[in-house]
C-alpha cells in the first residue's frame, strides 16, 4: 500500500518547523542568539593561542591571519556536527509528531538541518566580519559562497535523512556519530593547512566534503581566488550521492517507524 | 459514489516485544534470525462510510479502536487488506499531539495547521476563527505549558476543524473540555455532518456515540463483535454489561 498523499504547503510547513526549533532553543537562554557567536569565538581564541603562540607555528597559515584561518575551519565543522547530531536524532525526538500527525516524515530531518542554518548564517556573518577586520578585502569570489554552502547543506540533508532513519532502529547510532565527529575534528584541517599534509595522506582530505568546504572558504576569503573546479565537483558529487542514498534509506525504513518509535 | 472511508478486510499485527533498539541486539539478530511473535491488533475489519455518515467505535480498552484511527489517518500501514480515503483527513488522536509546551498558543496553532496541510493564506484567513472557537484568546500569547488540559484540547479541536477535512477522526479526547465547550464541539460536529463530512469517533461513552453517530462498530480484542446502526449496536453493547 502506498503512503497517503499529503496535500499541504511545504514552504509554509518548513518555515513553521524552523521557527519552532529556533524559538524553543533560544527562548530558554538569557543570552539568546549571542551563544551562536560566543562558542566559535572561544574555540577560535583557544586554537589560535595553542597553535599560533604555544607551538608558535602560526607560519602554517602562510602569513595569513591565524584567527580567520581557524574560523574558516571551525564554521564548516561546527555546522557539520550540529546539523548531523540534531538531524540524526530528529525523527525519534519528534515522536509526538511522527506518531500522531500525518505529515511527510522526510520533512523532520530536513527541517532539523535547515534550523541549524540559522546559526550557520550568524557564524558566517561573524567570519566575514572578522575577515574584513583583519584587512582582507571582499572580492568577487565571495559569490561562490552561496553555491558551496548550498551543496554542503544538501550533503548534510542526505546524511541526516539516512542517520535519522537508522537511529529509529538502532538507538545508539548517536554515540557512533559522536565518536566519528571526534575523529573528524582532527581529520579536518581546522588549524593546519593542506600544504603540510604528506603526499600519501592527501586522499583523505581530497575526498572529504568537510575538508573541501574548509579549503574552498580559505581560497575565497584569504587567497582571493576561486575554489578549484575539482573541489566544486567533489562537493557536487558528495551532495548528490548523500541525498540519493539518504532518501533511499529513509524510504526503505519509513514503514516501520510507527512500530519502533 | 466513492466511499469517504473504506476498510477492506484490514488486518494489523504488532511485534509482541520490539526488543531493545540497540546495536548489540541488531547484530545478534543478524547472526541468529528469529521470528518474534506478533499479535493481531485488528483482524479482518471491514466497513464503508459514505460522505456525511459517521461511525462510532466502541469497545473496552485495548480493543483496537485507536489502531483503527491510526490506520485511517495513514500513520501506519495494514498487514493485509486495504484502506481508501476520499479527501483530506485530520485527526485528534491524543491530547496536545504535535503541540510544544514552550511555544505560545498562537505559535502552536500555526505549526499544527501547517502540519495538517493548511497553506499560508488559509492560515491567515482562519487564524481569528480558530482563536474565537477555542475560547482561549486571553492566553493565546502565553506558552502552552500554562494551559489546562481543557484549554489544550479546545485549541487542538479548533485547529483540526479549521483545516476543513473531509474525514475527521477523533479519539476519546473531547471529555476533558468543560460543558460549554463540549456543547460547542457537538454543535460543530453536527454542522460538519450536515456539510457531508465523515466522522469517526472512538469512545467509551455509549451516550456520545448515540448522540453523534448513525453507525457503530463494536470491537473486542481486535475482532468485530457487531456492526450496524448505532442504536442497535449500543443497545447490544450495553446489554452485554461492558
Amino acid at each position: 500500500m502506498t503512503e497517503r498523499h499529503w496535500g499541504g504547503d511545504y514552504f509554509f510547513l518548513f518555515e513553521n518547523l524552523i521557527l519552532k526549533d529556533f524559538r524553543i532553543r533560544y527562548r530558554n537562554m538569557s543570552l539568546g542568539i549571542l551563544w551562536s557567536v560566543i562558542n566559535p569565538l572561544v574555540m577560535m581564541t583557544v586554537l589560535t593561542f595553542i597553535f599560533g603562540r604555544v607551538y608558535g607555528s602560526g607560519g602554517d597559515a602562510h602569513n595569513r591571519p591565524f584567527p580567520v584561518f581557524v574560523l574558516c575551519g571551525l564554521v564548516p565543522f561546527n555546522f557539520f556536527v550540529g546539523a548531523l547530531m540534531t538531524g540524526a536524532t530528529s525523527v525519534v525526538d519528534s515522536a509526538g509528531m511522527v506518531k500522531r500527525v500525518l505529515v511527510p516524515r522526510e520533512v523532520v530531518p530536513i527541517a532539523a538541518v535547515l534550523s541549524n542554518c540559522v546559526h550557520l548564517l550568524i557564524q558566517i556573518a561573524l567570519l566575514l566580519l572578522l575577515t574584513v577586520c583583519f584587512g582582507l578585502r571582499p572580492n568577487r569570489y565571495w559569490l561562490w559562497m552561496p553555491v558551496i554552502w548550498a551543496l554542503y547543506v544538501t550533503f548534510l540533508c542526505g546524511l541526516a535523512l539516512g542517520s535519522s532513519a537508522i537511529n529509529v532502529y538502532i538507538r545508539d547510532t548517536r554515540y557512533v556519530l559522536e565518536s566519528f565527529n571526534t575523529v573528524l575534528f582532527w581529520l579536518v584541517p581546522i588549524f593546519y593547512s593542506f600544504s603540510i599534509i604528506p603526499e600519501k595522506y592527501r586522499d583523505i582530505y581530497q575526498y572529504n566534503p568537510v575538508a573541501a568546504l574548509v579549503f574552498a572558504m580559505r581560497n575565497i576569503l584569504m587567497d582571493g581566488i576561486a575554489p578549484p573546479m575539482s573541489l566544486i565537483e567533489n562537493l557536487t558529487i558528495a551532495a548528490g550521492v548523500a541525498l540519493g542514498l539518504g532518501l533511499l534509506i529513509f524510504r526503505r525504513l519509513k514503514p516501520g517507524f510507527y512500530e519502533h518509535i | 459514489m466513492r466511499a469517504a472511508l473504506r476498510f477492506d478486510h484490514v488486518t494489523k499485527t504488532f511485534v509482541h516485544h520490539a526488543g531493545q533498539l540497540l546495536l548489540r541486539e541488531r547484530l545478534i539478530e543478524m547472526l541468529r534470525p528469529s521470528r518474534r511473535p506478533r499479535f493481531e491488533a485488528l483482524k479482518d475489519i471491514s466497513f464503508e462510510l459514505t460522505h456525511g455518515e459517521s461511525l462510532g467505535l466502541i469497545g473496552p480498552n485495548g480493543a483496537g479502536k485507536s489502531t483503527i484511527l491510526n490506520l485511517a489517518t495513514g500513520l501506519s500501514q495494514p498487514d493485509r487488506g486495504s484502506i481508501t480515503v476520499d479527501g483530506r483527513v485530520t485527526a485528534l488522536l491524543e491530547l496536545g499531539a504535535g503541540f510544544h509546551p514552550d511555544l505560545t498558543g498562537a505559535e502552536n496553532v500555526r505549526v499544527n495547521a501547517a502540519m495538517m496541510g493548511m497553506t499560508r493564506r488559509q492560515m491567515a484567513e482562519k487564524f481569528e476563527e480558530i482563536v474565537d472557537f477555542s475560547g482561549v484568546r486571553e492566553f493565546i500569547n502565553e506558552p502552552l505549558r500554562v494551559y489546562s488540559a481543557g484549554m489544550n484540547v479546545r485549541l487542538a479541536f479548533a485547529v483540526a476543524v479549521a483545516a476543513d477535512p473531509e474525514v475527521l477522526l477523533i479519539d476519546e479526547v473531547l471529555g476533558v473540555g468543560d460543558q460549554a465547550f463540549y456543547a460547542r464541539c457537538l454543535e460543530k460536529i453536527r454542522s460538519f455532518q450536515n456539510e457531508g463530512k465523515t466522522i469517526v469517533l472512538a469512545s467509551h461513552s455509549a451516550e456520545l456515540i448515540l448522540m453523534l453517530c448513525d453507525q457503530a462498530l463494536w470491537i473486542e480484542r481486535g475482532r468485530v463483535v457487531m456492526q450496524g446502526p448505532a442504536v442497535e449496536v449500543v443497545a447490544a453493547y450495553r446489554a452485554s454489561g461492558s
